[in-house]
């Protein structure tokens, strides 16, 4: 049953909505407008390139040796998440068993739910420094795979859990091993759940901030966000540059956004409920 | 009951579908036993254990020692927790992150339920999806980019300035992130405009999974657009409401990119935060013991405002 929609309602709806859109889009644009200036002048914040200086980007992409720092970033990325995902996975099916003493294992996980990595910075740093681990990127790779457990173990015990027990019964009747039961019929039935969590860990991943800041003392060795601090200390006072580079540090986030954008919305959303 | 998996495909693939309340039945067998779980469990435990739990333990120990991170270390008793209740530099920052709050959770979702409202009424798929895609954007690049967008909105020269004298409003020009009235609402407007989609996408799932029958009986009866929202949105949102102020009450008070990016905590101590005092403490003023039970209280309240939100939500 439809209802005529009256056009104050529809008004009202296209302005606030418009105004949302506006206020969401507009620093980007600001960068964009102000990455084609020309260097050295003092642009307002929209100002319409009369004469687009495309070059600047190419600059940028020099300047923060995007290559070199796709690269980094992407190794970093390596190191984590197949790892962060398999032991997530391992440890989700052993926790969904009903066996005595997982509770406590598992509440032990679920700790660090909440726990803002703030709190582990300090001991952090002392701990890799004494593994001779602060200027590689496995001071930033360990770490992460640690912090990513609460919320995996979380996801993957939620997500074989969501199983009926029935499909474990009947592979154990017919004879299947515990380890063939996971491989064979339990894995399969949850790979929509995996596929999410491999989307939250790169991403988070890739965004990770802090750890960052405090574990990785080799430019060389940052991932995309701290490459962003990193060219900002360095052409800080070049806004034009600034502006260029930040978006071509952004731009794989949006690139890999767009062609996910499906299983990006869904996984952050699954990711949230926890 | 050892049939059900080829009588009932059905069934099997809706309770892979992630999303589907989780099926609780007991096993009977066991035949994985207490020891051999944690053969499944040690990788992830270890891990955990080596770089969470273990360095969680340590920052509790750090906080009642004095210690520069280099040199010998003395007992502190609590003097350092009693400092970060009397020492501006420190309780501002937890007032601050209180502060930020309001702009990263409040304002968030409440601009998120109204747009996920307005976006429902959107007939055309399309558009529907396009605003969607378009609010949902700042959740994907780093929240650092979003500091150096935000930090060129707010300068002198920025948009939000040319915006104020395009209208008139020339007088009310200044340099947003250096004024100290205006620095601390202005990074809260970052995180308003980082957490406002995820809020709007969150919620919009969730009225998604309303029966629209309801909002069909509410408009023969007669209820207007506000009686409906009441009456059948709101309650019916509960748990995504419960989801997106949990994630967005941490994200305040764990702050830290946008922060570090735009303002360094300044002017003066008006924009700290407590992850940022504590990265200076340890890393700048090297007193760690003192980090540490800044640190320390963050994670307590975290936890004090977290844990009620969440048994709000599982109570039905």
């Amino acid at each position: 049953m439809k209802f005529a929609e009256s056009l104050s309602a529809r008004t009202s709806r296209i302005a606030v909505l418009s105004v949302l859109i506006v206020f969401t889009v507009l620093p980007l644009i600001s960068m964009i407008t102000t990455a084609l200036q020309k260097q050295g002048t003092e642009p307002l914040g929209l100002s319409f390139p009369t004469a687009p200086q495309w070059h600047n980007f190419a600059e940028a992409w020099t300047a923060a040796d995007f290559p070199e720092l796709l690269l980094s970033s992407a190794l970093i990325v390596i190191g984590v998440v197949p790892a962060a995902v398999l032991f997530s996975t391992l440890a989700g099916y052993g926790l969904a068993r009903r066996v005595p003493g997982r509770r406590l294992i598992y509440v032990l996980f679920i700790i660090g739910l909440t726990l803002p990595a703030e709190a582990l910075v300090a001991p952090l740093y002392y701990e890799l420094r004494g593994l001779d681990l602060l200027n590689s990127r496995w001071a930033l790779i360990l770490p992460l795979v640690g912090l990513f457990m609460p919320f995996g173990v979380f996801w993957m015990r939620t997500a074989f859990e969501s199983l009926p027990a029935e499909i474990t019964e009947a592979a154990e009747i017919d004879g299947a091993s515990v380890w063939q039961t996971f491989r064979r019929v339990q894995l399969p039935l949850v790979t929509s759940w995996l596929s999410s969590l491999t989307i939250l860990f790169f991403l988070w991943t890739w965004n990770q901030f802090l750890l960052v800041i405090v574990l990785i003392t080799n430019p060389s060795d940052d991932n995309m966000a701290g490459a962003l601090a990193t060219f900002q200390g360095q052409h800080g006072t070049n806004l034009v540059l600034l502006c260029a580079g930040a978006l071509i540090i952004i731009a794989p986030s949006l690139v890999i956004f767009f062609a996910f954008q499906r299983h990006f919305v869904r996984a952050l959303l699954q990711g949230a409920i926890k | 009951m050892t049939s059900s998996v080829t009588r009932e495909p059905s069934i099997v693939a809706s309770a892979a579908a992630p999303g589907t309340p989780a099926r609780r039945r007991r096993t009977r067998r066991r035949r994985l036993t207490g020891w051999s779980v944690l053969l499944w469990v040690a990788p992830a435990l270890a891990v955990y254990g080596a770089f969470v739990l273990y360095p969680l333990v340590e920052t509790f120990e750090y906080s009642f020692y004095n210690w520069d991170g280099i040199g010998a270390s003395s007992w502190a008793g609590f003097s350092n927790y009693a400092r970060v209740f009397t020492q501006p530099a420190l309780y501002t920052s937890i007032v601050n992150s209180f502060v930020l709050i309001i702009f990263f959770s409040l304002i968030p979702v409440c601009l998120g339920l109204l747009s996920a409202v307005l976006i429902r009424e959107i007939r055309g798929q399309r558009a529907g999806g396009l605003v969607r895609t378009l609010l949902f954007l700042p959740q994907v690049i780093p929240l650092a980019g979003a500091g150096i967008a935000w930090t060129w909105m707010y300068s002198p020269n920025g948009v939000v300035n040319q915006l104020l004298g395009a209208v008139g409003l020339g007088a009310e020009q200044h340099a947003w992130l250096a004024d100290f009235s205006t620095a601390l609402p202005a990074v809260g407007i970052i995180g308003t405009w980082v957490t406002t989609g995820f809020c709007t996408v969150l919620l919009l799932v969730g009225i998604a999974k309303i029966d629209p029958s309801l909002y069909e009986a509410a408009r023969i009866d007669g209820a207007g657009r506000w009686r409906e929202f009441v009456a059948i949105t709101l309650p019916d949102l509960r748990r995504e409401l419960v989801v997106c102020v949990t994630v967005t009450v941490i994200a305040a008070l764990a702050s830290f990119d946008v922060v570090y990016i735009a303002t360094q905590g300044g002017p003066g101590y008006q924009t700290m935060v407590p992850g940022l005092e504590i990265y200076q403490l340890t890393f700048l003023q090297q007193t760690v013991g003192q980090a540490s039970a800044l640190a320390v209280v963050l994670v307590i309240l975290v936890l004090v405002l977290i844990l009620p939100i969440q048994r709000l939500g599982r109570q039905r």
